[in-house]
Formats: C-alpha cells, sequence, structure tokens
C-alpha cells in the first residue's frame, strides 16, 4: 500500500475528489458567463435555482440514508450536477421544471444508484431527457439573445419572476425565440437551407450567440484538458465522429443538411463533448473504450438531430453510450504486461471448466 | 380442406400452434437423447461445495454420501462446518432457498489435540478418524497429524478418558493477508510506531556509530 | 544510453534521495543483542539448529533451511544464544515469529567463524551452489528469494541475460545506489559469478539517471575491470534509463532494456533474464571468495525525523531502535516508521523490531513527510489509476470487484498480474487504498485456493480409509467364507446329494458374481494405472510440490487397496464357483 499521496505534493493534477470538481465548476464559468451575456439573467437564475435544490435535495436523501452530509457534500460533485443541469435548461425556467429536473438527476438518477461513483448514467442528463420529454413546450423555449442590459433585455425581477413562475414564458416576448438547431429542424421540407437562413429566422444574434457560447465552452474544455482532469479522448472522438458525419452529409447534399461547423457551434455539442460525456462516472473505463464511446456519442447525436424528433440529442446519445458502457468495457480491456491477448467478454470460468484441465 | 383452414383464421392459428408444438417437442426430444448427460455431475459439483470434514454431523457417513442426499433432495443446511458460506453456495448451484444452518455453526477452524500423559492407548479415536490422521499403536500412546486433521471432532465421543481437546487451529504469519479495507467515509488502518522503553536504555556502543 | 522501448504508465513520486546520500557509508557499531528471525527470505522458514546457553561465533550457521524454497541463518555476532523464542519481526501484521536471540558480553570481541574462500574461476558449479546454499545468501533488494535457487535456474530454462537491478525507483532509498559507489568492483565480480553461474552471454546494468555518481563510479569500475581482463567474459552493458517509478520492478525493467514481456504467472527466466540487485551479487561474491555468510547488508536510514540521515552497514537482527538512535532519531517527531520504501513498503508499529535480510531502508518520517491519508472516498472513475498502471491492468474494475468480493471476474481482470506498485494508490484523487483491496482479494483467493486443496485432500485421505476398510472387510469375508465352505464340504460328505436344481441355480449366480467381480477388478486395475500415470507425470514434469505428490501417492495407495479388495472379493467368488462344479 502507497504510504505516499500525491496529494501530499505539488502537482499540476488536482488530488482530491472536492478539488477536481471545484476546478470542473470553475472550468463552466465562461460558459455561464457567455451564456448569461447573451440570453440574460435566466441563465443565472437556473444555475442558482438548480444548485441549491442539488445541495439541499443530496443532503436531504444522504439524511435518509443515515450518511453524513457534510463528508459527502464536500466533494461538490451535487453542485457539478445542479450547475451543468441549470445550463442546460431554456433561460428563465419556472423553479418547479428546475426541481422536477433535480429530483430525477440528484434523487434517482445519483443517490437511488448508490451516490456519487455509483450512478450508471449521467444525473444531469437524466434530468434534462426527463424534462425533455415531460415538459417539451418550456422545453423548447429559448430566450432571445437580447442580452443582460439591452433595451429588450429580460430584466432581473422579471427573470425572478419568471423563476417564481409568476409570468407564464409564452407571454414574454424576449423568451420566444428557439435554438438554430430547432429552427432548422422544422424547416419546410421545400425550402433550401440557403433560402432558408436567407429568410431569417431567428431573432438577430442569434446563431453568433450559439457560436460565443460554444466557444466559451471550449475555453473551459481547453481549461480541464490542461488541468487533466479529462482526457482528451472523448471529446475527440465524439466531435470528430460529429464532423465527418456532418460533413459526408453535407458534401452528398448541402441544401438540406447543415454544414459541419453548424453543428459543432450551432447547439450543445461542444458543451456535451467536453462538460457532459466525460463524466468519468458513467463514462467507459479504457482510453480505447472512451473514444468508442465517444465516437458513439458523437453518432447518436448526428442520427437523432438528423432523422430523430428532438433537434439536439446530447442527452439522448449521453444517456444511450451509458447504456452501452459495461459492454465497451468488457470489450476493450487493454492487454495486460505478460498476457499474448486482451481478455475479451465476462465469460467466467466455470467450476467444470477448471476440473477439466490437466493437472 | 387447405382452403378451409385458410379462410377460417381462428381454425390456421390452432393448426399453425400445433404444428410448432409438435415440431418444438420433437426438437426438444431429439436435444434431450443427443446430448444426454451420463452419469450425475450435480453429485460431484455438490460434493466439491462441500468442506469433506467427513464429519458426519449431517447424520451421513461423510461428505459424498450427504453430497448424494442432497441431490435426491435433503436440506442444504446440515453441515456445521461449512456454515453459511458453503449453504449460500449450494443454494446457487441448485438454485434453493438458502436457509439458517441447522446446528451450531464452528466459528473457528479446530484441530484435535491429544493430551498425551492422559491416553491410555486404546486406539478408539484411531478407528473413528475418518482420514485417518491420528497415529499410534494398542497400549502407546496416541498423536494427531495436525496437518491432516479436519476438526471433524468424532474422535472426542469415543475417548473413554476424555484426554482429546478441539483447540483453534493457530494461523501462522504465511496465511495472514490484508483484510479489505472498511470502504468510503474510513481512514484507511494505518500504524503509529510507538517507542518501547525497554529500548530506550541507551544501547551499549551506539555513540560509536556517528563515525 | 539507448532506450526505444518503454512500460506504460508510471508515476513521478518526489524522490527525496539526496537525504541519505550526503554522507558516506559507514559501519554501524556492533550491537550487543541480536534477534534472528527465522524468516527473512520467502519461503519455508529456518529451523534452529542452535540451543539456548550455546556460544557461538560470528558466521556460525544458527538455523538450517527447510525443504526447496529456504535459506540458512547465521549468527551475525559472537556471543551466547539466550532464547529461542517468538518475538516480533517486522510484518505488515505486526505479528510474531521464532527468532534466535544471541547476546554478546558488552567488551567481548567479534571472532569469526568463516568458510574457506573459493575461487569461484576454478571451482566447479556444485561447490558454488552448495555454497551459496550455506551461506544463506536472499536476494537483498527487498523480496528475500534465496539466490542459490535463483542460480540453478539453468537447469529448466536457457538464460542469456544477467539483468543487474540498479534501478532503485522508490523514493528514498539509496542502499543500492551507496552500495554501487562504494563496493562497484565487488558487484561487477558478483555479476560475472552468477553469469558464469547461469551461462548468460552478457551482463545488463540497468540504472536511473538520478545516480550520477553510482553512474560514473560503475563506468570507471567497468573500464577497469574490462582493461584486466585476460580470457573471453561475458560483456557488460550500462544502460542508463530516465527516472520514472517503477522501472525498478523487475518486469518492468526486463521490458524497458530488452523490450521482452516476462509472461503471465512466469519468471523472468521464462524469456532468458536472470534478474539481481547489487547488494544480492555483493553478498554473494563475498560469500564465495571471503567465505562470509550474509550476516549483515548495507540499509538506509533516511527521513527527517532523523539528525543524521545516511546508509550504514549493520549486522543482521540489529535493533531498529538502535539503528535509529544512532542516525540521532528525534523521537518526538517520528510519526511513521516504515521498512522498504514509502510505495510498497510496511509501516511498522514500533522500532524494537530486529533489522533483517529483507530490510533495505527504514524511513523514520515526521508527520508532515508522510501524513496520514484522508479518510477514503467513493470512486468518481476518473481513471487516473488506469493511466500510471505500469501492468496496463484496469485497477478500477478490479476495485470494484475487490471490493465486492467477485474474485472471479477480478481474476478475469487479471488480478494477480498486479504488481503492487501502489502508483494507482498515489494518484488516487479519493484516496483509496486501492492496493489493500488486491492484497486483499489476493489473500482470500488464495486462502480459498486453499481450503480448496485441503478438502480434496482430506476427501483423498477419506476415500483411502474407506477403500482400506472395504478390504478389510472383503478378506476377512473371503476368510469366513472359505471357512464356511470347509464346514460345509465335510457336512456334504455325510449329507446325501440332494436338491440338484437348487445347487444349479446356484452355480449360476456365483458364474455371474465372477462375471461382474472380473469387471470391476478390470475397473480397478485401470484406475490403479491411471492413478500411477498421475503420479509418475507429476514426479517427472517436477513441478508439483511434496504436497501434491504425496496426494498423488495417496490415491495409488487407494486404488491399489480397491484392487485388493475386488480380487479378494473374486478369489472368494471363484472359489465358491469352483466348488460348486466339483459338488456336481
Amino acid at each position: 500500500m502507497s504510504l505516499m499521496h500525491a496529494s501530499a505534493e505539488p502537482a499540476r493534477l488536482p488530488t482530491s475528489t472536492g478539488r477536481v470538481m471545484a476546478w470542473l465548476l470553475l472550468a463552466t464559468l465562461p460558459g455561464i458567463a457567455t451564456l448569461a451575456w447573451y440570453f440574460g439573467w435566466g441563465v443565472l437564475t437556473n444555475v442558482l435555482a438548480a444548485t441549491a435544490f442539488a445541495v439541499a435535495l443530496e443532503a436531504l436523501v444522504l439524511k435518509l440514508r443515515g450518511r453524513s452530509p457534510t463528508a459527502t457534500l464536500s466533494d461538490n460533485s451535487a453542485l457539478v450536477t445542479g450547475v451543468l443541469l441549470g445550463v442546460s435548461l431554456p433561460p428563465g425556467s419556472s423553479w418547479w421544471l428546475i426541481l422536477v429536473g433535480v429530483v430525477a438527476a440528484i434523487v434517482i438518477a445519483k443517490q437511488l444508484f448508490g451516490g456519487l461513483g455509483h450512478n450508471p448514467f449521467n444525473p444531469a442528463m437524466v434530468g434534462y431527457a426527463l424534462l425533455l420529454v415531460a415538459f417539451p413546450l418550456p422545453m423548447t423555449q429559448w430566450a432571445a439573445p437580447h442580452g443582460l442590459f439591452g433595451p429588450e433585455a429580460t430584466t432581473l425581477p422579471d427573470a425572478l419572476r419568471l423563476l417564481a413562475g409568476l409570468t407564464d414564458p409564452l407571454a414574454l416576448d424576449g423568451m420566444s425565440g428557439a435554438t438554430p438547431l430547432d429552427a432548422f429542424k422544422h424547416k419546410p421540407e421545400a425550402v433550401m437551407a440557403s433560402e432558408f437562413w436567407a429568410s431569417s429566422p431567428l431573432p438577430e444574434g442569434t446563431m453568433n450567440a450559439w457560436h460565443s457560447v460554444s466557444l466559451a465552452w471550449l475555453v473551459g474544455g481547453a481549461l480541464l484538458l490542461y488541468k487533466r482532469l479529462i482526457g482528451w479522448h472523448i471529446p475527440v472522438a465524439m466531435l470528430g465522429a460529429m464532423a465527418v458525419i456532418a460533413a459526408l452529409l453535407y458534401g452528398v447534399d448541402p441544401s438540406h443538411y447543415g454544414s459541419p461547423l453548424f453543428h459543432l457551434l450551432g447547439g450543445a455539442a461542444i458543451f456535451g463533448a467536453f462538460f457532459i460525456a466525460t463524466d468519468p462516472v458513467s463514462a467507459a473505463t479504457s482510453r480505447k473504450g472512451k473514444l468508442y464511446y465517444g465516437a458513439g456519442v458523437g453518432v447518436l447525436v448526428m442520427l437523432i438531430r438528423t432523422t430523430g424528433a428532438y433537434p439536439d440529442a446530447v442527452a439522448f446519445a449521453v444517456l444511450l453510450m451509458n447504456f452501452a458502457v459495461p459492454f465497451i468495457d468488457y470489450y476493450t480491456q487493454p492487454r495486460t504486461y505478460g498476457h499474448h491477448a486482451p481478455t475479451r467478454g465476462i465469460k467466467v470460468k466455470r467450476l467444470e471448466d477448471e476440473t477439466e484441465e490437466p493437472r | 380442406m387447405l382452403e378451409l383452414i385458410a379462410d377460417n383464421g381462428i381454425l390456421a392459428a390452432i393448426v399453425a400452434l400445433l404444428v410448432l408444438a409438435a415440431s418444438f417437442g420433437a426438437l426438444l426430444g431429439f436435444a434431450g437423447e443427443r446430448f444426454k448427460v451420463e452419469g450425475d455431475p450435480v453429485v460431484e459439483k455438490i460434493d466439491a461445495l462441500l468442506p469433506q470434514t467427513q464429519c458426519g454431523q449431517c447424520g451421513y457417513p461423510g461428505c459424498r454420501p450427504y453430497a448424494e442426499a442432497i441431490s435426491q433432495g435433503d436440506e442444504i443446511n446440515k453441515c456445521p462446518p461449512g456454515g453459511e458460506t458453503t449453504i449460500a453456495a449450494l443454494a446457487d448451484l441448485l438454485g434453493r432457498e438458502v436457509k439458517p444452518l441447522d446446528g451450531e455453526a464452528q466459528d473457528v477452524p479446530k484441530v484435535a489435540y491429544i493430551r498425551e500423559d492422559e491416553c491410555i492407548g486404546c486406539t478408539k479415536c484411531i478407528q473413528a478418524c475418518p482420514v485417518d490422521a491420528i497415529l499410534g499403536a494398542a497400549r502407546h500412546m496416541h498423536t494427531v497429524i495436525e496437518s491432516e486433521c479436519t476438526g471433524c471432532d468424532l474422535c472426542v465421543d469415543p475417548c473413554p478418558v476424555d484426554c482429546i481437546d478441539m483447540l483453534p487451529r493457530e494461523r501462522s504469519l504465511d496465511e495472514w493477508y490484508w483484510p479489505l479495507p472498511d470502504g468510503p467515509g474510513h481512514r484507511p488502518a494505518t500504524v503509529t510506531p510507538s517507542l518501547i522503553a525497554t529500548d530506550r536504555a541507551p544501547a551499549v556502543g551506539q555513540e560509536a556509530g556517528h563515525g | 544510453m539507448a532506450k526505444a522501448f518503454d512500460f506504460p504508465g508510471g508515476i513521478h513520486p518526489p524522490q527525496r534521495k539526496t537525504l541519505s546520500t550526503r554522507t558516506p557509508l559507514i559501519q554501524a557499531a556492533l550491537p550487543t543483542r541480536v534477534v534472528l528471525p527465522m524468516d527473512q527470505h520467502i519461503g519455508t522458514p529456518a529451523e534452529p539448529c542452535v540451543e539456548v546457553g550455546q556460544r557461538v561465533r560470528t558466521g556460525e550457521r544458527v538455523a538450517l533451511a527447510q525443504g526447496l524454497i529456504s535459506a540458512d541463518v547465521h549468527a551475525s555476532i559472537t556471543g551466547t544464544v539466550t532464547a529461542i523464542e517468538e518475538r516480533p519481526v517486522p510484518h505488515p501484521s505486526q505479528g510474531k515469529r521464532l527468532c534466535v536471540v544471541i547476546e554478546r558480553e558488552p567488551d567481548g570481541d567479534d571472532e569469526w567463524c568463516l568458510m574457506p574462500p573459493l575461487d569461484w574461476r576454478q571451482a566447479d558449479d556444485d561447490t558454488l551452489l552448495e555454497r551459496l546454499m550455506h551461506s544463506g545468501v536472499v536476494g537483498l533488494g527487498g523480496a528475500g528469494f534465496p539466490s542459490q535457487i535463483k542460480a540453478r535456474v539453468r537447469e529448466l530454462h536457457a538464460i542469456d541475460t544477467l539483468l543487474v537491478n540498479a534501478a532503485e525507483c522508490e523514493p528514498y532509498i539509496t542502499a543500492d545506489d551507496l552500495t554501487l559507489r562504494t563496493y562497484a568492483d565487488d558487484v561487477l565480480e558478483g555479476a560475472r559469478l552468477f553469469a558464469r553461474l547461469c551461462r548468460a552471454e552478457r551482463i545488463l546494468i540497468g540504472i536511473e539517471d538520478n545516480k550520477p555518481e553510482a553512474i560514473d563510479t560503475l563506468k570507471q569500475a567497468i573500464d577497469n575491470v574490462v582493461t584486466r581482463d585476460t580470457q573471453s567474459e561475458p560483456p557488460f552493458e550500462l544502460k542508463v534509463i530516465a527516472t520514472r517509478y517503477p522501472s525498478g520492478g523487475e518486469k518492468q525493467l526486463i521490458k524497458r532494456l530488452l523490450n521482452r514481456e516476462v509472461p503471465s504467472h512466469g519468471l523472468p527466466a521464462d524469456v532468458g533474464v536472470l534478474c539481481h540487485n547489487p547488494g544480492t551479487l555483493r553478498a554473494a561474491l563475498r560469500a564465495v571468495r571471503d567465505g562470509e555468510p550474509l550476516i549483515s547488508r548495507i540499509v538506509t536510514l533516511t527521513g527527517e525525523a532523523l539528525d543524521h540521515p545516511g546508509n550504514v552497514e549493520a549486522r543482521l537482527g540489529t535493533s531498529m531502535h538502535e539503528l535509529l538512535t544512532a542516525a540521532g532519531l528525534k523521537e518526538h517527531e517520528l510519526a511513521r516508521l516504515v521498512m522498504g520504501g514509502p510505495m510498497m513498503g510496511m509501516a511498522l508499529d514500533s522500532t524494537a523490531l530486529p533489522l533483517v535480510k529483507k530490510s533495505n531502508c527504514l524511513i523514520a518520517a515526521t508527520e508532515r513527510e508522510l501524513p496520514a491519508p484522508p479518510p477514503e472516498q467513493p470512486c468518481i472513475r476518473c481513471g487516473a489509476c488506469e493511466q500510471v498502471c505500469p501492468a496496463s491492468l484496469l485497477p478500477q474494475q478490479l476495485y470494484w470487484f475487490s471490493k465486492s468480493r467477485e474474485h472471479d471476474k477480478a481474476e478475469l481482470f487479471n488480478l494477480f498480474d498486479c504488481i503492487e506498485c501502489g502508483a494507482c494508490n498515489y494518484v488516487c484523487p479519493s484516496h483509496i487504498p486501492l492496493v489493500q483491496y488486491y492484497q486483499a482479494a489476493k489473500g482470500e483467493i488464495r486462502e480459498r485456493r486453499h481450503e480448496a486443496h485441503k478438502a480434496e485432500h482430506a476427501r483423498h485421505r477419506f476415500e483411502f480409509r474407506q477403500a482400506r476398510l472395504a478390504r478389510e472387510a472383503a478378506e476377512k469375508e473371503a476368510k469366513r467364507q472359505a471357512r464356511a465352505q470347509a464346514a460345509s464340504r465335510v457336512a456334504t460328505r455325510t449329507a446325501q446329494p440332494s436338491r440338484e436344481a437348487a445347487q444349479g441355480e446356484d452355480a449360476a449366480a456365483a458364474k455371474e458374481q465372477v462375471k461382474q467381480l472380473r469387471i470391476a477388478q478390470a475397473a480397478a486395475k485401470a484406475a490403479l494405472r491411471k492413478a500411477e500415470k498421475a503420479l509418475a507425470r507429476a514426479s517427472e514434469a517436477g513441478e508439483a510440490d511434496q504436497d501434491d505428490l504425496d496426494d498423488l501417492e495417496l490415491q495409488v495407495a487407494t486404488a491399489q487397496e480397491n484392487l485388493r479388495a475386488t480380487e479378494a472379493r473374486l478369489a472368494a467368488a471363484q472359489q465358491a464357483e469352483q466348488q460348486g462344479e466339483t459338488r456336481r
């Protein structure tokens, strides 16, 4: 047993779970700031409400399970789940929507499976997927990019009223926007892509806002990579698979399919690649497995975006690949030192096999 | 005839089901004959799970007869030396319910020990030992081969002078291994060195070591 | 310097080696009392061959090796044996072992009892092996494997390379470094000795680049030796590798220097390599050249709780307390005492323990230096362990399986290829004592195998007893029948020949019985042949240990008993049949 530990030494790698999560939170800041800059106070109310709910629910469940809440909360993982769910929701969501999402994420997807480290599915994405299926209307209303302080911007009191559920988001002019992916999805079949974009289907500056947000997430992702909190395998495999498929489709029929750049920057792809799919608890283990896992997420995202019913698909793609993780793990074992070939599959040697072996 | 069946949906369904049942029945019957397993491997498997102490506490003369009895439907909870782990393993093998042990569990592995100055050399224990682990001749003291003793205590009752004790088997340092850690929330076990008082007395000649 | 090969993973923990390399190697003071445990090596503990009250001289044998893998123990001071009893020894369980205690009168002198010196270039292999066996030399790198067994490796494997493992990759330890700086010539000569014994064609020295002084000394020594060479001797090759833990692991070093992989469950000899630590080579050379058995070793005394850390050559069995005090132990600052390195060593609970052959390093650490680990947290599957694992295992899966006692799955994920280097432990952000989980799982698996083995053996003994009882019963029955028949013959002579039909039926039944018994006899013969063949195969292969052979012999005996029982029954039945016929 090692009596020395990396945590006692100065190193680039954070050396305790709490610090890992703290760095992860830090890495989400550029993304959150940019989102808020373009889409208003609603982003911040989402994030704050979701984190507050997440921490409170985690503490509550831990209490019910008879564990010490303070020790477990110090690993900051509930905060991370809250933040990730908060930024995924449409800005200015009502408290009940957030609460339902957080309950699904923290209570059901995480704690009922045994807490941190035991959840087979990404908690934030379970919450998001549940909300998307159960409440499609509020979940597909995205704020228009009116900014924090502009003349048309939703004011902070407005955002708080939205959070409290006092204002119907549909009544607010600024809340009736759509995401670029959503708009492109509902493009009439006869209309060419170029014509569609020429008709400016989205409020002014929407595309620009989404590109900036994606780049901000990229900055956060770069920080994660630099701190070695995540490996390059999953983001590269996922974004690579998306880019390849998008390029193929775009090459075949540019009039009906989005460009690779549109697919990479127009939705949650970057955010998903660096912050969601890399969640170590629910991702594949080995390096090779991570490549397969990331590529699988990328393929599924493109599949759902182009042929499915939902405009964006990071949540569903990640959840589906979570299902496949045990399978991937069993078949991507690295070759252990001293073995000719890696072990494949899960066939455990049975009693009768052993007795038949020559002594 | 065919037309009648084709026209009548219910009839068609019934015929189809009958044909399917007949063909699968034939297939199963063929497979049953073709892949028939000779002998009774279940007894072997049960025997492999039993601890082989041959103690007879189950009411059968040895582990193999008990294994045969289990395969005939006897209870799986009659083996005290095997304890809960054996019951669980048997339940897993045979797909039966886990039952609490019938009788007193043996908490630690034991070994027989003959107090040799009291032994009168009657050879009764030698006859009782199922694994020939007791050495000795008539009117000479007996002794137990510790490494062969299974701790079945069958030799204790026949002894007319009660000179046999069942003692816990000593575990040597070679058998020691690290225990499983307590799990999340606990500190890994650590030891802090203690300085023993007798060692604090200055050892003779230690000053010379500084050269 | 060529280094095209590599093993995956590895870590760069702080070295902390300069702590103990600033002062030259010194001789420790002669202790007044030594405690010599009987198991300073891997394998069967030795048996004491001295008595309490007996006077022994330095170098005299006090315990004899037992069984195949074992090593002798020698008195390390001149004095009187005062006790042969269980004493605490350095062991992770803080347990006790049989020890021979020798005490020296305070002003008594150090009288040596040496074996005659040998010139290894002239002596034949058997003499050398015997010398190694009688000098108690074991691997001094920390594992303690008896050296003479390693030297015998040629009997089963062809060796082309003798690898001198001077990597010393664990933090703190500098014993090999100082050995090379001080006794480079002896180490090289010892390497030649072993190369000769295993017929290696070359000698490869692997050393990490954090030991520049030792490397310089070695280079010079090699130049000197090579120029002195009169006849063709295996060439030396010095390979300096970048410092990374655990490149001193035997398997890792072989991969890194030779790009060969020791097969799973195999030995370096399987790929033609014999691996030795510099200290061992020197000890072996001294045993042969000077006739001096292993009674002292070089040990690193280090840690911030010492005023004068450094390396000392100390007599085996010296109290650690004495050594540490001599090195200026600050008792109030001592928070942890570690034998071996901080990555793979064991924490000790007392300084009142003897120095043993395996103790290459003693770390007297302060609280700040090696702090107690924080509580274990849940695994977040971050995969840091997988990236540092030098054996390309999936430490995380092993952790889950070990924790839930799914031993078959843990074995499927190659638990037994884990070298317990502790790299995963070192980087785990959740502070999980991963290696302890693996050690526990390995221990449980081994114990279970051992139990199964024992149960199997008990079953065989039971079967033998059953067979013996059956044979005795059959023989008794046969005798009884013979007597009964003799009696009936007398009776039939007087009685009238009647019930012809009934006798005819009896005869048919007897015939049938004889036939069946013939079949049984053939089956018993076949079983006996099978058992004998298995025994012959096992003893020819030479790999099975004595217990296995005993077990096979027992099975042969069981088959013999069965055969004799059926033969007795058959003889009885045949006699009955003949009698029936003669009567008719």
